[in-house]
């Protein structure tokens, strides 16, 4: 990997949200440790989105849905494990996260075709619209289906398992997110330079010229789509188990506006975008939210600024415009 | 030089596409035969880009067929049209423009492979993808333009990174809009040297306004007036031929 400023300010942004949640839990202050863990795990939901949205120019404003979904997985499997009523088939839930992400990530990828397969035969204003009145539609099953808490939602009361892991301890349960989020982010840069990723990004500049080389857009979009949506589904899945609780909340629009929040402050497209954009939301949430109830406002005012002054977020301020081979 | 005789490689019939009281295409029948340019030609606004678009599929006739590589593509999306072989450059340019030339080029390159659907290896370190992709871009004159984006390029080059672009599709026959456009007088000149030993590589629909260029390419000059084919045949018929004096060549023939 050659050192662009890009790489350097991305290598700069990895270490600090690694070393800050250390060092804090050094100096016992395990809270710092858990807001960084959320901005990893929003980190990774956005990065997940940022394949629809960054790479294919899919404006999904329904990826709440697969947010929910991979939180719900981890909520109902280890809801069973805690009752001890089995589920369908004799399957008894389980508390293992490794398997819950299995879950959540096949869960995520089917709902990703369904909901993809018809969505992504719009475009522009009604692909936006149509996302986000599926991710509406399942909200208010969500809120309508007893078995599972409704409106109320569940609790996770004891933080799902990983082998050799103490999950509880909020270190141990930070590095395991920060983990899965390298990793993921790894695999969106492979993605991104594939051969996948040329067409991807290829469809989002040019539809025209893509289908002239014989290449359909569509099927491109729709498996684009579905790793989109597995990807925030595992996000989903850290994120009931951070908070021990989940609720129809994660399914919610107000979910999938934060995650294109995310990516727009942190840069559209660009590889640590979401790290960025996560890292910014949450110390604003955390150092504003605590002054005034209405810090979303000021925050809709920074995102007007980016919108209108800085195209490519933060990443796009430090690191100047993407390079694409 | 035609073979007149032999299989048409493309087949239009009784073309209609009407924008609403304008017949853009006006029952348009022609045709495109093995190793021939065939020129099509014709005033601004006859009806030379529609006819372009509806065979490559972005726009949908509204009447007649299109005959391609011996099966009706009448109805076949752009895409699997791509695939059966039609390369097209545009008249405005249409190109992936934060791309560089060359992964503009690779993108055709893995198209024609059939496999855009690789996940993890990187493109740009790639030699089977990038070898050919460059080997195109050599062949247009491009090779040191290969890194610049294609919204970077001029008008000229962006012209030459279509053609490059076909050729790495390896298409059984060509439908170049205006390639000539924005060359200059050096350009041109090259790119009628190039057009002319291409033919042998598939053969090629050509509009072009550049008259020189088309009388020294075509096999076959068709001459399109308000949507409809006002005359067909070869660069001395055509010359010769009064409706096509006084319709379109004027002082030019
Ligand atoms: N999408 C469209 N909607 C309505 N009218 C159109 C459309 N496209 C083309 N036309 C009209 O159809 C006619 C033929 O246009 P076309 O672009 O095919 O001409 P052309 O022969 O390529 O001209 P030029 O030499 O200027 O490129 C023109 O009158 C044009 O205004
Ligand atoms: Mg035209």
């Amino acid at each position: 990997m050659d050192m662009t400023r890009e790489n350097i300010i991305n290598l700069v942004l990895a270490l600090l949200l690694l070393v800050v949640p250390l060092a804090a839990s050094q100096m016992g202050q395990p809270f710092t440790v858990t807001l960084a863990t959320r901005i990893a795990v929003l980190a990774l939901a956005a990065t997940g989105l940022n394949i629809a949205l960054g790479l294919g120019g899919l404006v999904s404003f329904g990826h709440a849905v697969f947010f929910g979904i991979g939180g719900y997985a981890a909520g109902i499997l280890a809801s069973h494990v805690f009752s001890g009523e089995p589920m369908a088939f004799g399957f008894e839930g389980s508390n293992q996260m490794a398997l819950i992400w299995i879950f959540a990530v096949i869960a995520c990828g089917l709902a990703g075709l369904a909901i993809g397969a018809i969505s992504l035969r719009t475009s522009g204003v009604y692909f936006i619209m149509i996302t986000l009145a599926f991710a509406q539609m399942v909200y208010y099953f969500a809120i309508s289906w007893p078995a599972y808490g409704g409106e109320d939602g569940l609790s996770i009361l004891v933080r799902n398992q990983f082998p050799g892991i103490n999950t509880m301890v909020p270190l141990s349960f930070f590095l395991l997110c920060y983990g899965v989020l390298i990793v993921c982010i790894g695999l969106f840069a492979l993605l991104r330079n594939s051969r996948f990723g040329t067409a991807l990004q290829a469809a989002r500049q040019n539809e025209v010229r893509v289908a002239s080389v014989g290449i359909s857009p569509y099927g491109i979009r729709l498996t684009a789509f579905a790793i989109s949506a597995m990807m925030t589904g595992l996000a989903g899945a850290l994120y009931a188990d951070l908070n021990k609780f989940v609720s129809p909340s994660m399914l919610s629009w107000h979910m999938s506006g934060e995650l294109i929040v995310l990516i727009i402050l942190g840069g559209t497209g660009r590889l640590f975008g979401p790290v960025a954009g996560a890292m910014l939301y949450v110390i604003f949430e955390f150092a504003l939210g605590g002054i005034t109830e209405r810090w979303q406002f000021f925050l809709g005012l920074i995102l007007l600024g980016v919108v209108l002054f800085a195209r490519g977020g933060l990443i796009g301020l430090l690191a100047g415009k993407a390079r694409h081979g | 030089m035609v073979d007149l005789a032999a299989e048409p490689v493309l087949e239009i019939t009784g073309l209609v596409k009407t924008f609403g009281a304008l017949r853009a295409t006006d029952g348009v029948t022609l045709d495109l035969r093995p190793g021939e340019i065939h020129a099509l030609i014709g005033p601004n606004g006859a009806g030379k880009s529609t006819l372009i678009h509806q065979i490559c599929g972005t726009l949908r006739q509204d009447g007649g067929t299109i005959r391609f590589a011996g099966q009706d593509i009448s109805r076949t999306g752009v895409a699997e049209r791509a695939r059966l072989g039609l390369g097209r450059t545009f008249q405005v340019s249409s190109l992936a423009p934060e791309f560089s030339a060359l992964r503009n080029v690779m993108l055709a390159v893995q198209a024609k492979a059939g496999s855009s659907f690789r996940f993890f290896k990187p493109v740009m370190r790639d030699r089977s993808l990038l070898d050919t992709a460059m080997a195109m871009l050599e062949r247009v004159g491009l090779a040191g333009r290969a890194d610049i984006a294609a919204a970077e390029l001029s008008h000229g080059e962006r012209r030459q990174l279509e053609i490059a672009i076909a050729l790495a599709l390896g298409s059984k026959a060509f439908l170049l809009d205006e390639p000539m456009a924005g060359m200059g007088p050096e350009g041109s000149k090259r790119l009628t040297g190039f057009l002319d030993g291409l033919r042998h590589q598939a053969p090629i629909l050509l509009v072009e306004h550049d008259m020189d260029a088309v009388f020294a390419l075509a096999d076959r000059i068709s001459v399109l007036v308000y949507g409809r084919v006002i005359a067909t045949g070869t660069v001395d018929e055509i010359r010769r031929d009064p409706a096509v004096r006084t319709a379109y060549l004027g002082d030019h023939a």
